[in-house]
């Protein structure tokens, strides 16, 4: 257990020290702007004076290094700073009321975009593994070349193209669904389910399709091993082969596909909740990039690149923990 | 609902069982039937089940009550889209082997119907692209006076359309027959370009990392660790949000910016592959030699490394390319990818991506979208298939 535990506290270290280096490559990457948070808030008109009390009230003034440990003791509390379209806005109708700050606009859009995801995830995961192990079951049959020449097509579409066309099928030709998702507080939860669904059939068909490949090519790997020969001798049946014997062992491989494809997601469901308009965080980051709404990009990246990292990770510690040969070393 | 699907499943099941067991009495207990698995007699009656569904929404596609072929008509022509393209893969494929060098033929001679399908596509994208000033009717930005908007094609003058543009005309009267045309010289060309650049400074940091070795390749191999734990697109987003404020200072288009950005970030890709390939070339005794000689390190990498590379660099090659190409397309789908006048699928499909919901009235409104959208997916598909048989026949999978 020793060991495992060393291992795993590395893995953690190594984490937290890729998310810091992320945190000052968003950092510096967003501070190469020019001009500053004080004039683009107040535009064209802005005069000397006005820029210069805004930058001290923001703290502006300060070299950078002190900025971003400002900045990164805020994020560590939750504290992504105050969005700059909504301060933008309050100043123009003349009310300090009407400034949002960032954690207040992404608390409940990440909430939406995590349900979002764990629809998809609880949709995809079994479905491709069962897929899988069906195709690795008959390989090279007629079912396994077409279930290959599907999922590279889905894998290759962009996920607009799946989008409309599930639209177009589902909401449009057959209104099963709805094609908007106009999610909201205080709503149902089949109701909810029912308006997610479509986004949710989308990523789950883009990351279906990878995830069924590797587990498929994770329990053929395994097949020519001589104590899978050895059950297949015994007169064990192919089906009894597979789930028994080589599923246990294609198990870190399977994880760590299935972990790096929800990692995938994060990215993929920028462009499905568009297509939607579904109110998640994907949404939000486009919009403030078209807005150019800093302190929210910033904040959204951040948020982005910690799930990302915490996924592969985790994938990672469960590849560490899923190996009998490194839980009880000799 | 759930009652349905379940009853569904059993009498499938029972079907399935029925089968078996009627093919086991007919044919006398042949093999074939004595040892087949429930699951696969389960797969047959799936099978038969989902292609007379298809037949017979095809049939319902081709009916003439309008409200009923309308419901069909895109599942009918996808079916026709199907089997046109498969014979058409099939034609290429007889052709190829008939006519050209003798590699050309061997090459075709082992090849799946996949695999001719994308070389075919492939072909054709390639000519469209070198010669879409001569193909498409009209410019890409002109703005044909006096045309109503009328995205329905076909141009039935009954419908409002007009016959001089077979795929209509979008919002603002541009032919998008034409767009869809430059598109394929604009979106491919461009991501062709950023996929060489990636390869060019990929390639070059990773040989270069790989022959060093030392305090290079650890300061390169940290920076790409640090940049690939990013993800992609949203990095891309950030830097592109940065540079659409620095554009319009500086005078260059976005669009060069969008190029180096994507192609910096997906070096990195690159940089892993060819660090790792290279690495392994590094160890030969043949390198020794060369170091013995006194060859210099440019001869090193791009006479001795290089040239043993070259497989499973052609391989990735392609599926950088169709990453950069989707890259590009959701940028430009974001609408903040390849920028307008130019013509691009991406914004088209963003554009355009509205009259989908028209489709239950006049199934042709949704097909400008459709097409747009479906010219994206189709040349990364045929890459895929390209680069799948590669890969199969370079590992010698059989298996």
């Amino acid at each position: 257990m020793h060991t495992v535990l060393k291992i795993i506290l590395q893995r953690l270290a190594l984490g937290l020290i890729t998310l810091l280096i992320v945190s000052v490559v968003i950092f510096v990457a967003v501070n190469m702007l020019p001009g500053d948070f004080a004039q683009a808030i107040l535009g064209q008109g802005a005069t000397e004076e006005s820029v210069a009390a805004i930058r001290r009230d923001l703290g502006l003034d300060q070299p950078l290094v002190t900025r971003y440990f400002g900045w990164l003791a805020g994020v560590v509390q939750g504290d992504f700073g105050s969005s700059f379209a909504s301060a933008n806005a309050a100043s123009f109708s003349g009310t300090s009321s009407g400034v949002t700050t960032v954690a207040q606009q992404i608390a409940p859009r990440f909430a939406n975009t995590m349900f979002l995801a764990a629809v998809t995830a609880a949709f995809a995961v079994p479905l491709a593994v069962g897929l899988g192990v069906l195709a690795a079951l008959y390989r090279n049959s007629v079912f396994d070349r077409a279930a290959n020449i599907f999922t590279l097509t889905s894998i290759s579409s962009p996920e607009f193209f799946l989008a409309y066309v599930l639209i177009l099928f589902l909401a449009v030709l057959n209104p099963i669904f709805p094609s908007l998702s106009n999610i909201y507080d205080g709503m149902a939860f089949s109701e909810r389910l029912n308006k997610s669904m479509l986004p949710a059939l989308v990523l789950t068909l883009v990351v279906t399709a990878h995830m069924m490949r590797m587990t498929r090519a994770a329990i053929i790997n395994l097949l020519a091993s001589p104590y899978i020969e050895m059950a297949r001798l015994k007169g064990m049946s192919p089906m009894r082969v597979i789930v028994k014997h080589a599923l246990p062992n294609a198990l870190a491989p399977i994880i760590n596909v299935v972990a790096l494809n929800l990692a995938y997601l994060i990215t993929g469901v920028v462009v499905v909740e568009v297509v939607f308009v579904y109110p998640g965080i994907g949404q939000l980051f486009v919009d403030s990039v078209k807005t150019r709404d800093i302190p929210v990009v910033q904040a959204c990246c951040m948020i982005f690149a910690a799930a990302y990292i915490l996924l592969n990770l985790t994938a990672d510690i469960m590849s560490i923990l899923s190996n009998p040969r490194l839980r009880h070393p000799k | 609902m759930i009652l349905w699907i379940v009853a569904t499943l059993v009498g499938m099941g029972a079907l399935a069982w029925t089968f078996r067991f009627a093919g086991q009495q007919v044919t006398g207990q042949t093999p074939k039937f004595r040892d087949m698995p429930f699951g696969v007699a389960y797969g047959y009656i799936v099978a038969v089940l989902v292609l007379g569904w298809l037949v017979w929404a095809y049939i319902q596609g081709r009916s003439s009550d309008p409200a009923i072929a309308n419901k069909f008509f895109f599942l009918r022509i996808g079916i026709e889209g199907f089997i046109i393209f498969a014979i058409a893969a099939w034609l290429f494929r007889t052709a190829g082997r008939a006519v050209g060098t003798v590699w050309s033929r061997k090459m075709f001679r082992d090849m799946p119907l996949t695999a001719s399908f994308g070389v075919m596509i492939i072909l054709i994208y390639a000519i469209l692209a070198i010669f879409a000033g001569l193909l498409a009717p009209y410019g890409q930005e002109q703005i044909i006076p006096g045309v109503a908007a009328n995205i329905t094609p076909g141009g039935d003058p009954a419908l409002g359309g007009n016959p001089d543009f077979p795929l209509g005309t979008d919002q603002i009267g541009r032919d998008i027959l034409s767009r869809l045309i430059y598109g394929a010289q604009n979106t491919v060309g461009i991501a062709f370009a950023t996929t060489l650049l990636a390869f060019f400074l990929g390639g070059t940091f990773g040989f270069l990392a790989a022959t060093f070795g030392g305090w290079l390749d650890q300061i390169l191999s940290r920076l790409v660790d640090v940049l690939m734990a990013i993800p992609s697109l949203i990095f891309a987003l950030l830097l592109m949000t940065i540079a659409s404020v620095w554009a319009p200072q500086l005078g260059i288009p976005l669009t060069v910016f969008m190029v180096l950005i994507i192609a910096v970030i997906d070096s990195t890709r690159v940089f892993r592959l060819s660090r790792a390939v290279g690495q392994n070339i590094v160890v030969m005794d043949y390198i020794e030699a060369a170091k013995l000689r006194g060859e210099g390190f440019g001869y090193i990498i791009f006479k001795e490394i290089l040239p043993n590379a070259t497989a499973p660099l052609l391989a990735e090659f392609g599926l950088r390319f169709c990453f950069v190409f989707l890259t590009i397309a959701a940028l430009s789908f974001l609408g903040v990818g390849i920028q307008p006048p130019l013509a691009d699928w991406g914004t088209m499909v963003r554009d355009l991506g509205g009259f989908v919901n028209y489709a239950q009235f006049a199934p042709l409104a949704a097909t400008a979208p459709l097409l747009a959208a479906g010219a994206i997916a189709l040349l990364t598909v045929a890459v895929n298939f390209v680069v799948d048989w590669m890969l199969y026949k370079s590992s010698g999978l059989k298996e």
